[in-house]
């Protein structure tokens, strides 16, 4: 069944003297319960293409259809309940949450604005997520600012699966975490997906990370998408010049070290 | 590679009340690469801060440092230092050129003329395409890994016999970090610098480097030749970062936790 | 260049809209208050009758409507025609182009001397945060920062005007003295001494505190830090990273102070008697004086755009990211 299609998606943003074609055209379309990857360096488009899809950008030409509906097509309070089934999580940076707001808080305000749960029902609906993330219920008291940024990875997961979603859009959303913390949250991740059924759109310069969560993936280069296919397919035999490029990128770990004499 | 370049003694800081790095003892090679190897909060920073003596204000710095020459190397003539985030560490209201230019108009004595042809040089060594239209750039005209390589031209610009990149390339997407990774190793060589290269990947580290030290909590757990670290590692601490690793050979998670 | 001339443009244009929502609202507010100029004028020459008033309404044209009076102010403007003073019985713009150039002087020289002093105090209390040198600095600032400007004013005056008779104690300038060139340009400047050093010294204080916030600041950050990386001299360090960024603050204070300076040029321009600006407003709004008044405020607004102009350009030339992208289309 699929859940999202985008359709010839476009958008220009001028800089300084010059047109930058940011999203040139992309269509592809996600299956319920299923991960697609969008990998690209930076500058290929594909934090562009997230902000289309959440509707935090509008599009010059494109349609997308999200759950059967023309989801270019809503506007203001219809387009605001809606948001509640298409949830997003950035990349840490500490920017993301108010400085001064407790994890509670943070999970609080979308339980109330799209009425997931009564006033009564909150704080136990609130352990709960908090719980489901690996987090503490005790942690609500805590301010976000005094999280490691694996803490408020977990709490930006619980606020995006708090509106019970059917897509997430993940935005080099474990970029900036350690190595150790970043296999802890896509584990947590790919969970949650088989657990409820959530759909991921997964963006991340790093096939690696991709290659562990994605079902299928779309490579970007300057706006395009360039490739588009089972993710391990396209990883063992890159067709594209950006595709060749992301694979040779990832590190790999030499047992022997590095070889002498190199250059 | 067999003279030590500085033997270093319990070295110990202090900032706040907090202990960054504790006891660390270690020497370091001349003309060897040295990957410093650990999760954030580690020590890793703190510790080629401490090196360089670029500690902020306030820090507490402890121990014994004893450079094999007469005279301890000196920031920015000797050391040359790269940073994680480029756009952070280039002035937004200079030229690039004025940037990268003043380190060697200070230290190779020469006149402003000369120090921005040597800039220029340096900008065409770190290979940016057009160097003369960005010398008269600023930082926030360039790409985030143009900007790495003016830093890196900048660091070099005095011909320095050692160089530390702390996290040079972790906020750069992994093509990108893959180019400046070759530049780095390129030029290192050409100028037979010792390099201090620290990252939390230990991939990365095991392509560059010669030695690996691995941190965790302010102390150094373990420190050896690659090979010997990461086949044989002696540490719970590195094992676990090599068994964090995944590449493009590891199973993948959703294949896991559906068998699991 | 491209980039300033695209700033000015874009400024100039924006200024129109400015300005005339500041022309109407004065002129809807003026009327609205109770009482005119004739009424003023009745009062001042021990009344008159009901025909009296009529009679000099209409010659004022003070019976037409608001909308009528309003588009006459305009049309008259466009001819850079800023009406009658009725408590002057002079052109407006004469007595505007009489005051201004001596509230500029002193304003002009108070601005000058305390940014330039300030700034400099800035950067040596802010070489060093937390230093002997920065603790002195700061707090003397935070002392002259409490003072009243009118009470250092008095202070000054009666020390050294009246009790050591080194300075004059009021005026822009000698009475009759028939002096001219040099003699009377250093007449006046020994009549501006006062005023300006009671403003300068008040001003002097802002500008080293937001200066040594704004180094205190840069001095945390990666730039500043990769300079100390490159061994680069300590004075260089100061002035060309870590001075420069904390200057852009500085300069937007400039900016928001313009206007303050204007309104407080009123108390000192009292205290000294000197025939300002300031001290003209006050006669206007004592004498019911709309057409004065509505040039005043006019002006006031023109010098406060100007002054935001450049500002503007100066912070173009200190920042070269401003202004470089205009906003996605």
């Amino acid at each position: 069944m699929t859940l999202l299609s985008v359709e010839n998606l476009r958008k220009h943003y001028s800089s300084g003297d010059r047109d930058v074609a940011a999203v040139d055209g992309v269509s592809f379309s996600l299956s319920a319960g299923e991960t697609l990857g969008i990998a690209g360096a930076s500058g290929s488009g594909k934090s562009t293409l997230a902000r289309l899809i959440l509707r935090l950008a509008e599009p010059e030409a494109g349609t997308i259809h999200f759950e059967g509906q023309n989801w270019l097509a809503l506007q203001g309070a219809k387009l605001r309940g809606n948001r509640a089934r298409m949830q997003m999580v950035f990349q840490d940076i500490h920017g993301a949450f108010h400085p001064t707001a407790t994890v509670g808080s943070v999970l609080d305000d979308p339980l109330r604005i799209h009425r997931i749960a009564t006033k009564k029902d909150r704080p136990g609906e609130i352990a709960r997520l908090l719980d489901r993330v690996g987090l503490a219920a005790a942690d609500a008291h805590r301010p976000v600012h005094q999280l490691s940024g694996g803490q408020r990875q977990r709490v930006a997961i619980a606020r995006a699966i708090s509106t019970r979603p059917s897509l997430i859009v993940l935005d080099e959303a474990v970029s900036a975490l350690d190595v150790q913390v970043r296999n802890r949250i896509l584990k947590l991740l790919v969970e949650l997906q088989r657990e409820q059924g959530i759909s991921y759109l997964f963006i991340s310069h790093d096939l690696a990370v991709l290659r562990a969560v994605s079902h299928r993936l779309a490579i970007m280069d300057t706006g395009r998408i360039v490739e588009y296919g089972r993710t391990t397919d396209m990883i063992d035999s890159p067709q594209s010049a950006a595709g060749h490029a992301l694979v040779s990128a990832v590190p790999r770990l030499t047992l022997a070290g590095r070889p002498k004499n190199t250059v | 590679m067999t003279a030590a370049l500085c033997n270093l003694s319990n070295m110990t800081v202090r900032y706040g009340g907090r202990t960054a790095l504790s006891d660390v003892s270690l020497n370091l090679m001349a003309g060897e690469r040295l990957a410093i190897v650990g999760e954030s909060g580690s020590g890793k920073s703190t510790f080629v801060r401490a090196l360089a003596g670029l500690l902020p204000r306030g820090a507490i710095c402890d121990g014994q440092v004893h450079w094999a020459s007469d005279q301890a190397p000196r920031l920015g003539r000797d050391i040359g230092f790269v940073f994680q985030d480029a756009s952070a560490s280039l002035n937004p209201l200079l030229r690039i050129g004025e940037q990268v230019a003043e380190g060697a108009k200070r230290h190779l004595g020469l006149t402003w003329q000369a120090a921005y042809d040597h800039a220029q040089a340096l900008l065409e060594q770190v290979r940016i395409a057009n160097a003369p239209a960005v010398m008269r750039a600023y930082p926030h005209q360039l790409s985030g890994g143009q900007r790495q390589r003016v830093a890196i031209a900048a660091a070099i610009a005095s011909r320095p016999s050692i160089l530390i990149a702390d996290e040079a390339t972790s906020a750069l997407d992994t093509v990108v970090q893959a180019d400046i990774v070759k530049l780095l190793d390129e030029l290192v060589s050409k100028n037979a610098m010792t390099l201090l290269f620290v990252t939390h990947d230990i991939a990365l580290a095991s392509n560059l480097a010669d030695r690996i030290a691995v941190f965790k909590h302010g102390h150094l757990v373990e420190i050896g030749p690659v090979a010997d670290v990461l086949s044989k590692p002696r540490s719970s601490d590195t094992q676990d970062l090599i068994a964090g690793h995944f590449d493009l050979t590891s199973p993948p998670l959703i294949a896991e936790v559906a068998t699991s | 260049m491209k980039r300033s001339l695209r700033l000015v443009r874009r400024r100039l244009l924006a200024s129109i809209p400015v300005l005339l929502i500041v022309i109407t609202l004065t002129f809807v507010l003026l009327e609205t208050a109770p009482g005119d100029a004739v009424d003023a004028y009745l009062l001042s020459i021990g009344g008159g009758d009901a025909a009296v008033a009529d009679g000099l309404r209409r010659a004022y044209g003070l019976d037409q409507s608001l909308t009528a009076r309003l588009w006459l102010y305009l049309t008259a403007l466009a001819r850079l025609d800023l009406g009658w003073s009725v408590a002057f019985e002079r052109p407006v713009l004469a007595l505007i182009a009489e005051r201004l150039p001596n509230t500029l002087a002193l304003m002009g020289s108070a601005t000058a001397l305390s940014f330039a002093i300030g700034s400099a105090l800035g950067i040596v209390a802010g070489s060093k945060p937390e230093s002997v040198k920065d603790r002195a600095l700061s707090s003397i600032s935070l002392i002259l920062y409490s003072i009243p400007g009118f009470w250092l004013g008095l202070v000054l005056s009666l020390v050294l005007a009246v009790q050591l008779r080194w300075l004059p104690t009021s005026g822009i300038e000698t009475i009759a003295s028939g002096k001219t060139g040099l003699d009377r340009f250093i007449d006046i400047a020994r009549h501006l001494v006062l005023p300006v050093s009671s403003l300068a010294l008040i001003y002097t204080a802002l500008f080293l505190r937001v200066m040594r916030a704004g180094m205190e600041e840069a001095w945390t950050l990666d730039f500043v830090l990769f300079a100390r990386a490159k061994g680069l001299a300590r004075s260089r360090i100061v002035l060309r990273h870590v001075a420069r960024h904390a200057a852009l603050p500085l300069i937007t204070m400039l900016g928001l102070q313009a206007a303050t300076m204007l309104g407080g040029s009123v108390v000192i321009e009292s205290i000294f008697a000197i025939p300002g600006f300031g001290r003209l407003a006050h006669e206007a709004v004592a004498g019911r004086d709309a057409p004065l008044l509505m040039g005043i405020i006019l002006v006031s607004a023109v010098l406060v755009i100007i002054v935001n102009l450049l500002v503007d350009l100066a912070q173009a030339a200190l920042d070269p990211r401003i202004g470089a992208s205009e906003a996605s289309s």
